[in-house]
């Protein structure tokens, strides 16, 4: 048994109880450095974790060595890591802003940080579903507390409607997982996998409804269309790491609706096979036109920049939706891509806030911020990341699903929602960067004496947004040896016996 | 007894739907507990009613009860009671914070307000 695969979990919990007991005895300073320095760490272990799977080896890691149906185990394949990577990698440029300044004000923004971290791991880890629960519900109590973060009358309000609805969702989630439970005996999803696929007829209605039932759960989380509504409010009133930090959530989401729906309700299992496909492309491409207007509509920049999110949300899941192996390693790619995008834009969008006193990121004209040549070349580059133009990553994962839509007949649709959406994003985004960098000069300046004074950007803010967009860049430098990657894991989940074959041994599924 | 759980189970979710849709948060943390209530027994009865059977092993028994739901819902119990616990903070923090216990915030405009002290009806 390899004690790497539980690793990248215990680590950001030992990292969040170290600096809730230094909280007071140790200055901000070196909290900050050490919660760096785990970040770090994390990202190596992680690494080797992604060294050890690349060959398509699955890792089970049974706690407390119980065998597999009856103990829980935590399960590293090609995608598991793949999610990881990408976590700890956001989750170190977004500490790498916060600490200059954000994380001041509480004494507890360095311990939730790490204890978000060790939910996301969990929850990409593990291979139980009542697992997944837990995990779902570390991750988002560490949320709210990260989302409250200094607190605000806007934050309250979006905080209170982001928890009412996820505690919904945790209700709906339990409904779910005890009636997998009560009717196939067991939550260990390779276990389930095996024993959805031989439901007896008389039951197959409620197993039906149960997957449903989770698939909502999951939407809710991802905020496909309609379940979205919480996403505009939440990350744009929240402070601007943390949004960053945020941009991986809704792709818990999706990671769960990818890894449960191949897995337990994929193209093998029988009576229940591919119980949300012909729902869940509609909704994503619905999805993608809703958060299109939005994205239209906005009148500031950190909400068109959310809604951008519900449209990466929506692109993914489409990828999802078509269930090839080139679409789904696709997807994968576009997945890393928007991630590190969306929280790049977050952290810029919050400098140029900065940069403008009391207009903040409202999409008005204003006086010219410092360093406009810099930001607004940043904001350019950042643009045409999120919009998918040539030459970088947006556009090769856009490419690479639209290649992958071409043979199939839902081709129309698919072609006409993303190249309409991607078309109205580069008319929004272009509306947005003249109006605050170009149509700048001329304007009374407005920024009164009881106004915030604007803030300059400086370089400790602007390295991490660098560090984002470099990521973007590696992933065009890459694309080849990643997408063959990223192909390599829709591959591996559109063969869900090895996964049951590694997690409950060869003999009972020979 | 299947009979009663499953109502008993089937009022509380209904009427953890009902408060929980109403615009008043005091009422809608009340549901989201009714339902966290309902979605525990649910849970704990999922591996069917036994009665006077143990979930460990015993040398007398003649059967067992499922020891799994049971360590489930010890899990969810203590899961719903820190985000109850939760939520209920938040709302005082955003009664104190937006002046008002409407869910979104805003006052009615026939509402008269609700400032602090006022008594409601």
């Amino acid at each position: 048994m390899n004690h790497l695969v539980i690793a990248p979990i215990l680590f950001p919990l030992f990292a969040a109880t170290l600096l809730l007991l230094v909280r007071r005895v140790i200055p901000l300073r070196v909290r900050r450095r050490l919660n760096l320095v785990a970040l770090i760490v994390q990202v190596l272990l992680v690494s080797l974790l992604v060294q050890r799977v690349a060959g398509g080896e699955i890792l089970v890691y049974a706690l407390g060595n119980w065998p597999a149906p009856y103990g829980i185990v935590m399960v590293a394949d090609r995608l598991s890591v793949w999610m990881l990577l990408i976590t700890s990698l956001l989750a170190f440029f977004a500490m790498l802003y916060a600490v200059r300044g954000t994380d001041a004000g509480s004494r507890h923004f360095h311990p939730l940080f790490q204890l978000q971290i060790f939910g996301l791991s969990g929850a990409f880890l593990t291979g139980d579903l009542f697992n997944l629960f837990v995990f779902f519900e570390i991750l988002l109590l560490a949320s709210y507390g990260l989302l409250l973060h200094r607190g605000g009358a806007n934050r309250v309000r979006a905080g209170l409607h982001f928890v009412a609805l996820n505690l919904a969702g945790s209700t709906l989630f339990l409904f779910a997982v005890g009636t997998l439970y009560a009717i196939l005996g067991t939550l260990n999803m390779a276990d389930l996998a095996v024993k959805a696929a031989a439901t007896p007829p008389e039951n197959l209605g409620v197993v039906r409804a149960a997957g449903l039932l989770l698939f909502t759960v999951f939407a809710l989380k991802a905020a496909l269309i309609p379940l979205y509504l919480w996403l505009p409010a939440a990350y744009s009133s929240t402070s601007a790491p943390v949004a960053a930090l945020f941009a991986i959530m809704t792709k818990v989401g999706a990671y769960s609706i990818l890894r449960v729906y191949t897995l337990i309700f994929g193209a093998e299992a029988g009576p229940v096979a591919d119980l949300i496909g012909p729902w869940l492309l509609p909704l994503a491409l619905a999805t993608m036109a809703v958060g299109t207007l939005g994205v239209l509509a906005a009148h500031e920049l950190r909400r068109q920049v959310a809604y951008l999110v519900v449209v990466s949300v929506g692109f993914l899941l489409t990828a999802f939706a078509l269930g090839t192996e080139a679409s789904i390693g696709a997807g994968l790619y576009y997945l890393a891509h928007s991630t590190f995008a969306a929280a790049a834009f977050f952290l810029l969008a919050d400098i140029i806030a900065m940069g403008r006193g009391t207009l903040a990121d409202r999409l008005d004209p204003g006086p010219i911020i410092t360093d406009a040549n810099l930001v607004g070349a940043l904001f350019f580059v950042t643009a045409i990341l999120v919009a998918g133009l040539p030459p970088l990553s947006g556009f090769v994962g856009k490419y690479m699903v639209l290649n992958a839509a071409v043979d199939l007949p839902s081709m129309p649709w698919v072609f006409g929602v993303i190249l309409t959406a991607g078309l109205f994003g580069v008319i929004a985004l272009a509306r947005s960067g003249s109006l605050l960098f170009y149509r700048a000069e001329g304007v009374i300046e407005r920024t009164g004496a009881a106004g915030r004074s604007a803030i300059g950007p400086n370089w400790g803010r602007l390295l991490p947004v660098i560090g984002l967009l470099l990521m973007c860049v590696t992933l065009v430098v890459l694309a080849g040896p990643l997408s063959d990657y990223t192909r390599a894991i829709g591959q591996q989940l559109l063969e869900p016996s090895a996964y049951i074959r590694a997690v409950l041994g060869d003999p009972r599924n020979a | 007894m299947e009979a009663l759980i499953a109502v008993i189970i089937g009022v509380l979710t209904a009427c953890g739907v009902y408060l929980a849709l109403r615009a008043r948060t005091f009422p809608v943390v009340i549901g989201l507990t009714l339902l966290s209530y309902a979605v525990n027994l649910f849970l704990f009865v999922t591996g069917r009613l036994t009665v006077g059977q143990p979930a460990v092993i015993s040398d007398q028994a003649v059967g067992y009860a499922d020891p799994l739901p049971q360590a489930l819902v010890l899990t969810a119990i203590v899961i719903s009671f820190g985000m109850t616990a939760f939520i209920i903070m938040l709302s005082l923090k955003a009664r104190a914070e937006l002046g008002t216990d409407q869910v979104d915030g805003r006052l009615d405009a026939g509402d008269g307000g609700d400032i602090p002290g006022e008594k409601r009806g």
